[in-house]
């Protein structure tokens, strides 16, 4: 990493929906850096607030929901990496100019995204005249370029959404996310309705916009399979938190926190020997009333008394990697759950 | 073979479409399938991508939808001569699990309803205690807590609970099969485990299933006999073991070849999208293997002919429907 400062840095981001019965906390307190040219992933059950924590930094976030409070610092420009946005403080105008040119999104479920009355071509050009006004040929370039490099041909340009399946829609969103180069992507479970042979050629592309154009990209999955094969990084999220944050390597050769392990461990794997695997038990906490103490800890089979009692710390690891579980608290009682 | 649970023999499903603007067309679903479930507990899987027609023939295969031609056979008795009684029979011994937990229920209805009408209408239990006692001993057996269930709607359970009632309910039917279409896909991953796993308990107990799903890797914890649909037709079935781990139908080994390895130090080293599009973007012939077009070892015959369903390996724990493995047609031989 030439450059020290990270692309991204989201801080205590807290993004709560409110209702009657109170503040349902879905982001409570998440701390992730993304740094240029990585594929950073974001994994966990659903209900773990991941898509919720990319929403809220694309402010896409809508009433009765709001951030809360937090600071996502997004330096996107590599001519002046000191220079910082907050996206949380950004005002919708300001957002508007930096959506696509500098932070572009790839939503769950993207293939029905698409306009259903415009044509492709049409679409994407729309996107280029918002930020970067040009001449219709070379826009038209730009297009054909983009398509190229998700695998598509140009002359699918002419041709309406409904014309085209859900693998080549999906891809369609990709090449559009990359029109204008933005430093960040988020992709939100760009794979999970598709079949596998189109999930690998999807997964493929990303992998693209990284090599190729230079991107980073924050890949929100369920799949942990799909993150094995993807990213560079991650962070396992449960219950609006990060559970644990390390390279792919060091969460899949040797997962630390206790829910890590068990969500890795309850997964098939093709060949190899078949051992029974485990499920973990009992189900996930309401937003609404999170548990006291460690949230995972109802679940939890490592769980010693402190865990009910006291709210976990992060712990650093070597080599960077965070794990926020009192078992790797060296200042902590485990049984009492008094620092 | 008079022995077998469940024999379909040379089935085809066809859909006619009159559509107001593209006149007649007709899509075949199912295309020729033969294949036997055997007396003794089995779990078949079938796998394939979307299209491929395996939904279609588990709803042939429950009597939900109508055959073109061919015979799907229960205990050796025809399901297109079936009558009222035979159907009543047939439902308590066959019991489906679908895929949405969502859509399967009638959200008016507390949970309790969906078991209590089961033992009503199949006369389960000859008073209410013992129906009680029945539908708990049911809910138990899929990991599920009583009290946490009964008097509650389907909007406060999760999907993997929903789910679960589901496999209660096929619990306390004690069937004999059970036909279960992608009833993992809506779930979380942590409780697929568990799903997966009083699947395989059913089947110490006596209850076969027929599994059907795209992950390949759920696919091969369930073992059992494995078959691999594309575009209709059953091009590989075999033991599962074998086919996983040693593929011969080229389809097959793309569908491998595309499962995450699950190893962040074993990723895919080579692109392979050329090949790996979706089905839906080729035209199928009549008179042509299914894969022709998108199969990296086509050879002439394949254009222009449909293999048909041959022994690919000595032993019968494998067969494929490729041309590559009849010897006359194979690159080096010619």
């Amino acid at each position: 990493m030439t450059d020290a400062r990270p692309l991204l840095t989201i801080e205590d981001m807290r993004i709560h929906y409110d209702s009657v019965r109170g503040a349902y906390k879905v982001v409570d307190g998440v701390d992730v850096e993304v740094h240029r040219n990585e594929i950073f992933g974001l994994a966990g059950e659903s209900g773990c607030g991941k898509s919720t924590l990319v929403e809220g930094i694309l402010r896409l976030i809508e009433p009765p929901g709001h951030i809360h409070s937090g600071t996502a610092l997004f330096r996107p420009f590599p001519e002046d990496p000191e220079r910082s946005l907050d996206l949380v403080q950004l005002d919708y105008h300001e957002m508007r100019e930096i959506r696509w040119k500098h932070l572009s999104y790839i939503p769950q479920g993207s293939m029905n995204s698409l306009n259903p009355v415009m044509r492709i071509r049409d679409q994407m050009t729309d996107v280029v005249m918002h930020h970067e006004p040009g001449g219709q040929n070379e826009i038209n370039r730009n297009i054909a370029a983009a398509l190229e490099m998700v695998g598509l041909p140009e002359s699918l340009g002419a041709l309406y959404p409904h014309e085209l399946s859900g693998g080549m829609k999906q891809r369609v969103c990709i090449a559009m996310s990359m029109l204008l180069q933005p430093a960040l992507v988020v992709a939100d479970e760009p794979t999970t309705a598709l079949d596998v042979n189109v999930q690998r050629a999807v997964l493929e592309t990303i992998a693209h916009l990284r090599d190729q154009m230079g991107a980073a990209v924050i890949f929100v999955s369920h799949d942990l399979a799909v993150h094995a094969e993807l990213v560079d990084r991650m962070a396992i999220m449960y219950a609006g938190v990060v559970m644990e944050l390390g390279t792919v390597y060091e969460i899949f050769d040797n997962p630390q926190h206790p829910y890590t392990k068990r969500l890795i461990h309850s997964i098939p794997a093709l060949g190899g020997p078949r051992e029974r695997l485990e499920s973990i038990p009992g189900m996930a906490p309401s937003p609404l009333a999170w548990p006291e103490g460690c949230r995972f800890h109802p679940r939890c089979p490592d769980a010693v008394p402190a865990c009910s009692s006291a709210t976990p710390r992060t712990i650093e690891l070597d080599t960077g990697r965070k794990v926020t579980c009192h078992l790797f608290d060296p200042d902590i009682d485990l049984e009492q759950g008094s620092a | 073979m008079s022995e077998a649970l469940l024999a379909v023999d040379r089935l085809s499903v066809v859909f006619k479409d009159t559509g107001l603007f593209q006149g007649n067309k007709t899509t075949v679903a199912v295309d020729d399938v033969s294949f036997e479930l055997p007396s003794e507990p089995t779990l078949v899987t079938i796998v394939g991508e979307s299209g491929s027609g395996k939904s279609t023939l588990a709803r042939t295969i429950l009597g939900l939808q109508r055959s073109a031609s061919g015979t799907v056979r229960y205990r050796n008795r025809d399901l297109s001569g079936f009558r009222g009684a035979d159907w009543h029979a047939f439902r308590r011994e066959v019991q489906p699990v679908f895929q949405d937990p969502y859509a399967t229920y009638n959200p008016f209805y507390r949970i309790d309803r969906v078991l209590k009408v089961l033992v009503r209408k199949f006369a389960l239990a000859s008073n209410d205690s013992d129906a009680e006692a029945l539908i708990e001993d049911a809910l138990r057996a899929v990991d599920l807590r009583p009290q946490d269930v009964l008097g509650r709607y389907p909007h406060q359970l999760s999907g993997g609970e929903r789910q679960r009632v589901m496999l209660a309910r096929v619990y306390m039917m004690k069937p004999k099969l059970i036909v279960a279409d992608e009833p993992i896909s809506m779930i979380d991953a942590a409780l697929r485990a568990l799903f997966l796993n009083i699947l395989l308990d059913f089947r110490d107990q006596g209850i076969s299933s027929i599994f059907i799903t795209h992950n390949l890797a759920t696919a091969y914890y369930l073992g059992g006999r494995i078959m691999v649909m594309c575009r209709g037709r059953m091009i590989e079935y075999g033991d599962m073991d074998q086919v996983v781990l040693n593929p011969s139908h080229p389809y097959t080994q793309l569908l491998i070849d595309s499962v995450p390895s699950h190893n962040p130090r074993h990723r895919w080293q080579e692109e392979r999208s050329e090949y790996a599009v979706d089905a839906s973007e080729f035209v199928f012939s009549e008179h042509a293997c299914v894969f022709e077009a998108r199969c990296p070892h086509a050879m002439d015959i394949c254009h222009h002919q449909r293999p048909p369903f041959v022994t690919a390996d000595t032993k019968a724990a494998q067969q494929s429907a490729c041309f590559l493995y009849h010897d006359e047609y194979r690159p080096d031989q010619a």
